[in-house]
């Protein structure tokens, strides 16, 4: 077979499935237990080191 | 050392580009040696006057770039937005395709001056600006790289400088929104890189634990354009010293990557980048973290793993074949939906805190903002459905959705942020004036809405008129007959952009008096704003 078609039987078929598995993983990594307190202390990184860096003194 | 090998840099670059001047085989080339050769000789003074001098330890935030970063996005936003209110009324009025500036200043040269101001020179600006600001905050670290920083934004700059001049000149590749010719790109393509290399090493160096959305997507915006810039622009250069190139692709294949990489300008430049600054300054206006950083983390991925799809959407009925047409088609309809959860994220950030759309215009500028991005991303998929893009194509209607997008969505949520900024960066208690941004608001929506209704009139109008035939099978209407019915939409359309401008303009003014005249801070405040770099 050509480069092309090899290519694009792996893209639509292997490399599909994995992209898939990879998102619906990271869907389900995003619902695990406990992430809750994890993602409300993330969402909170904006309201932090407003004025100068962690760890800065004046 | 570092200081004279600069200054040996800088000599060799002018002294390099000088002599490229005097080979160069045509005018917009050697306007641009002549441009770099003075840019290089005014950088070997300024470095020369700096050999010696005693080096200083900075420490906070690097906000030297942010600053003049929030000064040039207003200034680019103006400009862009003047050129387009000029060539909408060139259409409406061709007599203003002056005969004195013929081959510099009619419609054709003007036009991707227009779109590359906007998008790369206010948009991309902004961009950086944002992106410096964003990465240092939520990594609670300084930027990486010292005056890499430096680098990054006056190399962007340069880069604008040289497109747009490139552009009057008549040097362009052709391809739209990647109009600069191939030693722009090379050019373009090192400052990406610093640009990467700078945002990735402030993350390493970040004091939280863990990475904020605001940076998975603005990181996405950085490693997605540098792919699509480099693959978009591969062509060979005719002599060295001409601005002239080929393109490596040919034909339908050369269209299918001209349009891979201009959707995806849109979905990683105008729609992820911009969602970083969502996701960052709406819940800092608001004082309120994301609705849901869940959401936010499905909203990213779904993003990423469907836009890349989409550009075929751009091709119906052409060349390219059916399966790779329906596929961008089918992506494009999906898309629909991790987008409007962006929209409901950034909307619902605002949930208890619904009564500052009342009393804070720069809140309310920012939720119009996320209006716009629903509106834009449902129009968006609909008008990729083949059956509605046969009468949509070619017409005023995707000139009505990019702008309800551009101007709706990229434009109000810009403006938010440097209402935001401004104060902060100079350390001011608050804006100048908040009726001005309600002025501001009110023109700049008023004049989005009558530049996308017009747009849908003319666009639906030139449709139906381009496809009617009669008895016989005979086209009814000539493409003159068409331009002759849109002359009123065609006015209303520049009279919207001349409201959008005025709009900017007030911005301009108010943050300028802001910085000017209005109280200074508290101590807090006081401290970070006193170094003048």
């Amino acid at each position: 077979m050509d480069t092309y078609s090899i290519m694009r039987a792996f893209a639509d078929s292997w490399f599909l499935i994995a992209m898939f598995v990879f998102f619906i993983g990271a869907a389900i990594f995003a619902f695990r237990p406990g992430s809750k307190k994890v993602h409300d202390d993330i969402a909170n990184i904006p309201f932090r080191h407003e004025d100068k860096p962690a760890g800065d003194r004046d | 050392m570092w200081d004279y090998l600069k200054l040996v840099v800088y000599g060799l670059v002018a002294l390099l580009a000088a002599i490229a001047a005097s080979y160069a085989r045509d005018v917009a080339y050697q306007v641009h040696a002549i441009l770099v050769t003075l840019i290089a000789v005014g950088l070997f003074v300024y470095s020369l006057k700096k050999v010696g001098e005693p080096k200083v330890v900075e420490t906070g935030y690097m906000d030297g770039p942010v600053r003049v970063g929030a000064a040039l996005t207003a200034f680019w936003g103006v400009v862009g937005f003047l050129v387009g209110t000029f060539i909408a009324f060139q259409l409406a009025f061709p007599s203003l395709n002056f005969s004195w500036a013929e081959g510099y200043l009619n419609f054709g040269r003007l036009r991707p001056l227009h779109t590359s101001a906007v998008i790369f020179a206010f948009g991309g600006t902004a961009l950086i600006t944002a992106s410096f600001y964003i990465v240092q905050r939520t990594s609670g670290a300084r930027l990486w790289g010292g005056n890499l920083g430096w680098f990054v934004f006056w190399g962007y700059q340069i880069v604008i400088l040289l497109a747009a001049t490139g552009y009057l000149l008549g040097a362009t590749h052709g391809k739209e929104y990647a109009e600069p010719e191939w030693y722009v790109d090379l050019w373009l393509t090192v400052v990406w890189v610093a640009f990467l290399l700078v945002f990735l090493g402030t993350l390493m160096k970040r004091k939280e634990p863990h990475i904020y959305v605001a940076n998975w997507f603005l990181l996405s915006f950085i490693v997605t354009v540098a792919m699509l810039h480099v693959v978009n622009n591969l062509s060979v250069p005719v002599s060295i010293f001409g601005s002239k190139s080929v393109q490596l692709f040919a034909g339908v294949q050369d269209a299918m990557t001209q349009w891979w990489y201009g959707h995806n300008a849109v979905g990683f430049f105008l729609t992820a980048g911009f969602l970083g600054m969502m996701y960052y300054f709406v819940p800092k206006q608001a004082e309120r973290p994301v609705f849901s950083y869940k959401l936010s983390i499905i909203h990213f991925w779904a993003l990423i793993f469907l836009y890349i799809w989409a550009g075929p959407h751009h091709l119906h009925y052409t060349a390219l074949p059916d399966w790779a047409s329906t596929l961008g088609m089918v992506f494009s309809v999906i898309l629909w939906m991790p987008s409007w959860g962006g929209m409901i994220n950034g909307l619902m950030t605002l949930s208890g805190a619904w009564d500052k759309l009342r009393t804070d215009p720069v809140i309310r500028m920012m939720v119009v903002s996320i209006g716009f991005y629903g509106m834009s991303t449902f129009e968006g998929p609909m008008m990729s459905i083949r059956a509605v893009n046969s009468l949509s194509h070619y017409t005023d209607w995707t000139i009505g959705h990019v702008h309800s997008g551009a101007l709706g969505w990229n434009g109000m949520i810009t403006f938010g942020m440097l209402y935001f900024l401004v104060p902060r960066l100079w350390g001011r208690a608050g804006l100048y004036s908040n009726k001005l941004v309600s002025w501001h608001f009110w023109l700049a929506t008023i004049g989005i809405v009558l530049y996308a209704a017009s747009m849908w009139v003319t666009g639906i109008l030139e449709g139906l008129m381009w496809r009617e035939v009669d008895a016989q099978g005979f086209l009814v209407n000539s493409f003159a007959d068409t331009v002759a019915a849109k002359f009123p939409m065609y006015v209303v359309r520049g009279l919207g952009g001349v409201m959008f401008l005025s709009g900017a303009l007030i911005m301009c003014y108010n943050l300028w008096m802001t910085v000017k005249r209005a109280p200074a801070a508290e101590a807090a405040g006081d401290a970070q704003a006193a170094p003048a770099e």
